[in-house]
């Protein structure tokens, strides 16, 4: 066996929780499900579940990279702000490196009425 | 935390399995094959994304079976450095906290990326952080095990584990973690969830704090 790109693209929590529930469905149905397969699918889903993917969708999730656009965020900032939606000021700290400099305080406050928009969290769903 | 990992293998389907298609008896063998493993520098490996290409089918003299060259791509759990994930505790000791995500176990924040000051509670078995309140004095933040906790992916080790000895045998099988993330916890919002939760809602947990004490 051989890899030929370890790192060929990135998913979101959301994706993969979409993936995972189709093969649990589909297997479950022809009676065959493979051991390690069916375990780590479980698991993983479950961890999913707990977490504030399980109220995104396929919609909501595209209207907010659109209303990300203007804070030239990288990549992979915006896809930890879909993982972990970021409620407060500190989470925003957390996941933009140095956002102090690149983000004023009404964009920080425009980032959190967007995710809350967009991205609701378990509490307010 | 999830990305796609692209690769090439070789497969042998054994005429019994003549009667699936194709490429659903590839889809059997690679989720056999890497479900719930971990590939070295790869990351583990959840479950299979796609099939890219499949190539001809060879029969070698002598074995009924096909062999195929097939590319896929895999969903592999494989943090980046400084990712933010959100855990639950597993376990305290006096190396550090173990975190656990529920499919992935081998996460442990060390001693020295704990919130400063910490110390270790003995008779509780968990590690405390000693929170200093402006009086001078502390207020004890205790990490139980089961709680949710926020932490940030410093570094990450592979190991190559050596297969095991055959069934029956009592040779010394090394269970080393063929993966292993390192994490830390020493940045404000770090940490339990339950400590940077909104103000209005500090009430109520500290009071809950209280009882437990």
């Amino acid at each position: 066996m051989e890899t030929i790109k370890p790192n060929a693209a990135f998913l979101c929590n959301f994706e993969v929780m979409q993936i995972l529930q189709q093969l649990k469905d589909s297997t479950q149905k022809k009676h065959k499900r493979e051991g390690s397969l069916a375990t780590v699918t479980y698991e993983t889903v479950h961890y999913l579940q707990n977490s504030d993917c399980k109220h995104q969708n396929a919609q909501s999730i595209e209207k907010f990279l659109e209303a990300m656009k203007p804070f030239k965020l990288t990549k992979s900032e915006k896809l930890m702000m879909l993982n972990t939606p970021p409620h407060t000021e500190l989470e925003i700290q957390l996941i933009v490196q140095e956002s102090e400099e690149r983000l004023s305080e009404d964009e920080v406050r425009k980032i959190i009425s967007i995710v809350n928009e967009h991205l609701p969290s378990s509490d307010t769903a | 935390m999830f990305v796609l990992a692209e690769m090439k293998d070789v497969l042998r389907v054994t005429p019994d399995n003549f009667h699936q298609s194709l490429s659903e008896s590839i889809t059997t063998l690679l989720n056999r094959k890497l479900a719930n493993k971990v590939v070295l520098n790869v990351g583990l490996c959840i479950a299979l994304f796609d099939i890219t290409h499949i190539g001809y089918s060879y029969i070698f003299p002598g074995d009924g079976s096909s062999h195929t060259e097939v590319r896929f791509r895999y969903i592999v759990f494989r943090p980046v450095a400084e990712e933010i994930l959100i855990g639950k505790i597993r376990s305290c000791s006096r190396d550090g906290v173990h975190v656990t995500l529920g499919f992935f176990d081998d996460i442990l924040i060390p001693v020295n990326a704990l919130q400063h000051p910490s110390r270790f509670d003995e008779t509780d078995q968990a590690w405390v952080w000693e929170y200093p309140k402006e009086d001078g004095e502390k207020h004890d933040l205790f990490m139980d095990s089961g709680e949710s906790i926020r932490f940030r992916v410093t570094s990450e080790t592979f190991e190559e584990s050596l297969p095991s000895g055959p069934p029956g045998t009592e040779c010394a099988v090394q269970t080393v973690a063929p993966y292993r993330l390192i994490g830390g916890i020493n940045e404000p919002g770090l940490g339990l969830l339950t400590w940077w939760e909104a103000p209005e809602q500090d009430d109520e947990d500290d009071n809950e704090q209280d009882n437990d004490e």
